[in-house]
């Protein structure tokens, strides 16, 4: 499904984010990739939806390069994935309806597949309640599943979520984790990256330990190593 | 699909107009002050052009003929003169008219008029009053009429050729009105693009507040025209709304101004004038809108599309 092969990335300021990185995601995997901070995590997965380009090597997301692809194909390939991020993102002037509506309208859907999916994906995150609110009057955790169902809502091959509980208390944090386990079990692949070692313990997954940029470790039992 | 994508940008275009209602009343209000200097550059050119056409027609060449010029070869020389393409017209006086014209100018001047009682005629030759099309001609005209001098006596029947009194006066006006002209527009255009900047800044600083949810529409996977379309949608009704204000601002603006230009111009009255020609002024005011709105919010996202 996504394929790493000899990825580097030195940023402009000459600090190496990524260093020879190289593994492989089956479909339907749930990934945990962990690290210390600045250890090039999130440079990891803005690399699979073409947000970083990498110095040298290649990234292939279902057999397509995703880095030599241009214009309207990047568009498609990002459709196909979606991506959660630490600090929610939400589009401030739209409700939480239309943010996830945003992201099926991106991708050419009709008003009646928009009517009935929307509501749907915001159920399965367990936040109907709220969907005529504005992300402002959401609390951190509210705002978290509204961006979650935004990422599924189109049902991506691929979740991306980079510190998805980053800023989330441990009640929400556990929910979010179940969240993301249903949506792997609706045979998506997840990535998250993560440096709550709880999370990793609840998931108890594969788990891909990068250290200054490189893989130094992939395992299928975390709780050895954390 | 094409149709469909159409109506949603349309839809948050105006949606988002609508939920930064404060950020719009302040675009649309500097929009409205850029508005206001362009549509000054139509009235202000009108009245200038009034002017200058009102001074031109102060100008002519008055020529008087001898008492003794006989009509004939008078209107000859009038028909002569109206087929040159420098002038615009020719008018004849007869000796009659000239006199009562005298009398008149001098109705209080008791020793004038008893004077030409006891001449016992008329000493008044005939008249012809040219005006050309362009100042520049009268020294052309002067010069054709110059051979029908009376001053080398023989059969000749000019007695005079000269500019009104005023001759100088309108030819300093005239320069001057032409000065004030080239410098007002150069002024106005300068003034109308330093708020067309404004402006454009005004948009690039909405947008670049909202220069982050834009990534976050690209990562998404929307297009750039799908992201682009909204923001241009409410540059374009802030342009509209502003025309609309600043076409409203003109009507009292020009009813208070009108008597003034009215009286110290040449006679333009700018409120007529903006009655009259309100369709051209209505069209430029929108166009000029619509345009500044939707092409600085064009570019002013663009920069920010690159992810
Ligand atoms: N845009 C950038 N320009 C320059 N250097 C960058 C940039 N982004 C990241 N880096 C550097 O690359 C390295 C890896 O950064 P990255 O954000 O991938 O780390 P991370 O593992 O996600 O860290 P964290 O857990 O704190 O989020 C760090 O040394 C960071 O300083
Ligand atoms: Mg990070």
């Amino acid at each position: 499904m996504i394929y790493f092969e000899e990825v580097s990335k030195m940023y402009p300021d000459e600090s190496l984010a990524l260093d020879g990185v190289t593994f492989s995601v089956e479909p339907n995997e749930f990934i945990s990739v962990v690290g210390h901070s600045g250890a090039g995590k999130t440079t990891l997965l803005k690399m699979i939806v073409a947000e970083e380009y990498p110095t040298s090597g290649s990234v292939l997301v279902s057999s397509e390069e995703v880095h030599k692809l241009k214009g309207e194909a990047i568009n498609r390939l990002r459709r196909r994935i979606g991506i959660i991020f630490q600090d929610f993102r939400l589009l401030s002037h739209k409700t939480v309806y239309e943010n996830v509506a945003f992201a099926m309208e991106v991708a050419g859907r009709t008003e009646e597949e928009i009517h009935s999916d929307v509501p749907h994906a915001l159920e399965l995150v367990g936040i109907t309640r709220k969907m005529w609110n504005f992300p402002n009057e959401l609390s951190g955790g509210e705002q978290q599943r509204v961006a979650i169902a935004r990422a599924i809502v189109n049902q991506p091959e691929i979740v991306i979520a980079d510190e998805p509980t980053g800023n989330l208390d441990p009640e929400n944090t556990y929910d979010i984790v179940q969240i993301l386990k249903r949506i792997n079990n609706l045979e998506t692949t997840v990535i998250i990256a993560t440096h709550n070692t709880g999370v990793v313990e609840a998931l108890n997954n594969r788990v891909v330990v990068l250290d200054s940029g490189k893989v130094v470790r992939d395992t299928k039992c975390p709780n050895l190593i954390v | 699909m094409f149709f469909t994508k159409l109506k949603r940008v349309i839809r948050y275009g105006f949606l988002n107009f609508w939920r930064n209602a404060f950020i719009s009343a302040t675009s649309v209000l500097v929009m409205v002050i850029t508005l206001l200097f362009i549509g000054s550059i139509i009235f202000i050119s009108a009245i200038l052009a009034a002017s200058l056409d009102g001074v031109r027609t102060q100008v002519d060449l008055s020529v008087t003929f001898i008492p003794e010029a006989p009509n004939i070869e008078i209107l000859a020389l009038k028909e002569e003169l109206e087929a040159r393409p420098d002038v615009a017209s020719v008018m004849y006086s007869s000796r009659e008219e000239v006199l009562s014209e005298f009398r008149e100018r001098h109705a209080g001047d008791r020793i004038i008029l008893q004077t030409m009682e006891e001449l016992g005629r008329n000493p008044l030759g005939a008249n012809l009053t040219i005006q050309a099309y362009n100042p520049e001609s009268y020294q052309d005209i002067a010069a054709f009429l110059e051979p029908e001098m009376a001053l080398g006596g023989g059969e000749n029947i000019i007695y005079r050729i000269n500019f009104r009194d005023n001759e100088l006066a309108i030819s300093r006006l005239t320069s001057l009105i032409g000065a004030v002209e080239r410098f007002g527009l150069v002024l106005t255009v300068a003034l109308a693009f330093v708020s067309v900047l404004i402006t454009f800044n005004t948009v690039r600083l909405i947008i670049y507040t909202a220069r982050e949810e834009i990534a976050v529409m690209r990562l998404v996977g929307a297009s750039t025209r799908y992201i682009r379309g909204p923001f241009v949608i409410s540059g374009v009704l802030y342009g509209v709304i502003a025309a609309l204000i600043t076409l409203a601002v003109f009507y009292p603006m020009t009813y208070w101004l009108g008597e003034l230009t009215e009286n110290f111009f040449i006679g333009l009255n700018v409120f007529n004038y903006y009655l009259e020609n309100f369709l051209q002024i209505f069209l430029l005011t929108v166009l000029s809108g619509v345009f500044i709105g939707g092409i600085s919010s064009y570019m002013a996202v663009k920069r920010y599309l690159k992810i």
